[in-house]
């Protein structure tokens, strides 16, 4: 009983500590929380919402951002935006790759293939610095990992564009963001009311496009996220149920002597 | 123990044990007599040992489509989290199987602390924990390195560049462990070659432990040595194999809920961001179970007073056995010494918190007080308090601890019964 309290005394004790750090480390400004369908223990990806973003995606982001760790058939694969076979062919085949050599010896250009990786916006990392005013677009397969506060954060950013406080004097290009790191940003505003048109008649805010690019982004940086939930909570009940079953064994067996187990 | 009474039943048997006697060491392994007061803070031999099986059965896989290059490095662990068949399952298993195994170990530590088993006759045994223990750090650190993030690449870095504070040669060192004149490649390779070996220098160790460790026999909440076999002890098989299986279940889902549920919350999200040497992250942290050591390291304003610092700390493990000078063994019996124990338990916490903060301000200040009261614990307090401290009666056996008394522990803590019976 005794071992039990202090157990407690040092499970409070260490969270409370871990909860001030991750206090400390948001103190620029809170980030905006959102209830993401994908939290949670049983947690899946709006469907609807993950095609939405992929748009958002390619029609906003991608002119600058990669998806390099991507292929087109993930689009297609289960728990993700699940487009059928047809819909991703078509569109991968929007996009023109190099292959080769062919039997002369040559490269060729042609449509990309399911099976091909997404086609990067630039050639190499410094041509994408160079056509961004000195910043690298990251590469946005992983990012909402790569970021702490995870897909909060990138909302957070995208909805956090505003003027800058009275004082803080911006360079031409760079501009103030209420979430981002040190609170500048060499990123224009990327989202506008209506930059896009949805096809399932969803209005295309920018608070809705936001929270559908940054699903997307959630399932691109972890696309097995609804198998993990799934066999997750079979494990769980099998352990629990073998656990149970292991503990009156124990007891049984524990029986036989004259010690409490 | 009876092992050299043993004789295999069939003809088969007996023929194959007269010449390599593995049915002896099994009869050994079930029959040994293991006192029957162990709680559940002895379970956690067996969780390590499962462990560190998953850790090597999980690698391996990696192993297969990991590609130890710099170029290839990051998007090789990409391809395991997204194309490989339950790639991410192995994956994140390895990644906080890491973390598990390092909770484990710091409990199983800690009880040992607690119940005084590093002392004689069982110095041998925590001496060869502490090498497994050092084996661990060093193997999970160069683990660490191998997916190429910011956080891999730099927190080699700053670990790399510590053995540049050795005089003289420190710098010859430090560029032949690289091998080159930063981290990049050649280092990459070889701390996956190296990744690779230790878990089976780590897995020999633990053999010699478990051996060592059945010479005396176990120790035991009470700490006071015990007839074998007698009514104090139970064979392993089925007693402590069950229970030890009970704990390992109610451990498998805290683990599982972190792999399923939580897979990254225990590591750095700038790992996630492919290494770039010539961008350095704002902070730069090693994993969690490192951090006690990272910030004694960073408390001493000298670098190489500092790598010292940090290296002593394990040292002063190593030669607990002859730094207690205490005979009586398990805390139980020790009312001084506990709150000392409590006290190192939470400096530790304290020392692995701000070894996470900015080596700043108040952390630093922090770091320092705990830093020194880690060093008096082990140097002044444990050898002082051996003479001085005025311990409790302890019990005659297990079974019968205050005089043909109830077996309870809470009995057997509780002195005024003692004296009364007396």
């Amino acid at each position: 009983m005794r071992n039990l309290f202090k157990l407690t005394f040092f499970f409070i004790l260490v969270s409370s500590l871990s909860f001030s750090k991750i206090h400390a480390a948001g103190e620029q400004n809170d980030l905006l929380e959102v209830d993401w369908s994908f939290k949670s223990f049983f947690g899946k990806f709006d469907r609807a919402s993950l095609q939405r973003g992929y748009q958002v995606y390619a029609e906003v982001c991608a002119s600058c951002h990669s998806l390099k760790h991507l292929s087109y058939r993930n689009l297609a694969e289960k728990g993700g935006p699940e487009f059928t076979e047809l819909e991703a062919k078509a569109i991968a085949s929007n996009f023109e790759v190099t292959d080769g050599p062919n039997s002369d010896g040559e490269m060729f250009e042609r449509p990309a293939k399911l099976s091909d990786k997404f086609v990067m916006p630039y050639a190499n990392v410094q041509e994408a610095i160079a056509a961004n005013g000195g910043a690298y677009p990251p590469d946005m397969s992983v990012l909402v990992k790569a970021r702490g506060g995870g897909a909060n954060y990138i909302y957070s950013v995208l909805m956090g564009y505003d003027e800058p406080p009275a004082g803080m004097e911006l360079d031409d290009g760079v501009y103030y963001n209420k979430y981002m790191y040190g609170n500048k940003i060499k990123m224009a505003s990327p989202l506008d009311d209506d930059i896009v048109e949805y096809s399932d008649g969803t209005k295309a805010t920018v608070d809705q496009m936001a929270k559908d690019v940054t699903t997307f982004l959630q399932w691109t940086a972890e696309p097995h996220l609804e198998a993990r939930h799934k066999l997750g909570f079979r494990v769980i009940i099998y352990l629990s149920v073998l656990t149970i079953l292991v503990y009156f064994s124990m007891k049984k067996i524990w029986s036989r002597i004259e010690t409490k187990v | 123990m009876s092992d050299h009474e043993y004789t295999p039943k069939s003809k088969v048997g007996k023929w194959f044990n007269d010449r390599l006697p593995l049915l002896t060491l099994a009869n050994h392994l079930t029959d040994y007599p293991t006192p029957k007061n162990l709680n559940y803070w002895w379970t956690f031999g067996g969780i390590l040992t499962f462990c560190l099986i998953t850790q090597i059965i999980t690698g391996i896989v990696l192993g297969m489509h990991y590609v130890a290059h710099a170029d290839l490095a990051f998007q090789s662990v990409e391809h395991i989290m997204r194309d490989v068949n339950y790639g991410w399952l192995i994956r994140y298993v390895h990644a906080n199987g890491a973390s598990m195994f390092f909770l484990a170990v710091y409990i199983h530590i800690f009880r040992s602390l607690y119940y005084g088993s590093y002392k004689s006759p069982r110095e041998v045994i925590w001496i060869i924990g502490m090498l497994i223990y050092f084996l661990m750090m060093a193997t999970a650190f160069m683990g660490y390195v191998l997916p190429w993030g910011q956080m891999s690449f730099w927190g080699a870095t700053v670990i790399t560049n510590l053995f540049s504070a050795i005089p003289l040669v420190g710098e010859s060192i430090t560029n032949w462990l690289w091998g080159g004149y930063s981290v990049d490649n050649p280092t990459l390779t070889r701390f996956f070659s190296l990744h690779y070996l230790f878990p089976f220098l780590i897995l020999g160790l633990v053999v010699l432990h478990i051996w060592a460790l059945h010479v005396p026999g176990n120790n035991n909440p009470i700490g006071i040595d015990i007839k074998k076999p007698s009514k104090d002890t139970v064979p392993f098989h089925p007693y402590i194999v069950i229970k030890d299986a009970f704990a390992l279940l109610i451990f498998l889902l805290i683990f599982a809920f972190f792999v399923f549920f939580s897979p990254n919350i225990l590591g750095h999200a700038d790992n996630y961001i492919e290494a770039n040497p010539l961008v350095t992250p704002a902070h730069i942290v090693p994993e969690w179970y490192l951090l006690p050591f990272y910030a004694i390291l960073r408390s001493v304003p000298d670098k190489l007073l500092g790598v010292i610092a940090m290296f002593a700390a394990i040292f002063v493990l190593v030669i607990l056995p002859w730094l207690d000078t205490s005979k009586v063994r398990s805390t139980v019996f020790r009312p001084i010494y506990k709150q000392f124990y409590w006290f190192l338990v939470a400096d530790v916490l304290i020392l692995g918190y701000v070894g996470a903060m900015p080596a700043e301000g108040i952390y630093l200040l922090i770091a320092r007080v705990a830093t020194a009261y880690y060093f008096a614990h082990f140097l002044l307090i444990l050898p002082f308090l051996g003479f001085k401290e005025k311990t409790t009666p302890l019990p005659l056996s297990i079974t019968e601890p205050i005089l043909g008394g109830s077996p309870d522990m809470a009995m057997a803590r509780d002195n005024s019964n003692y004296k009364e019976k007396l």
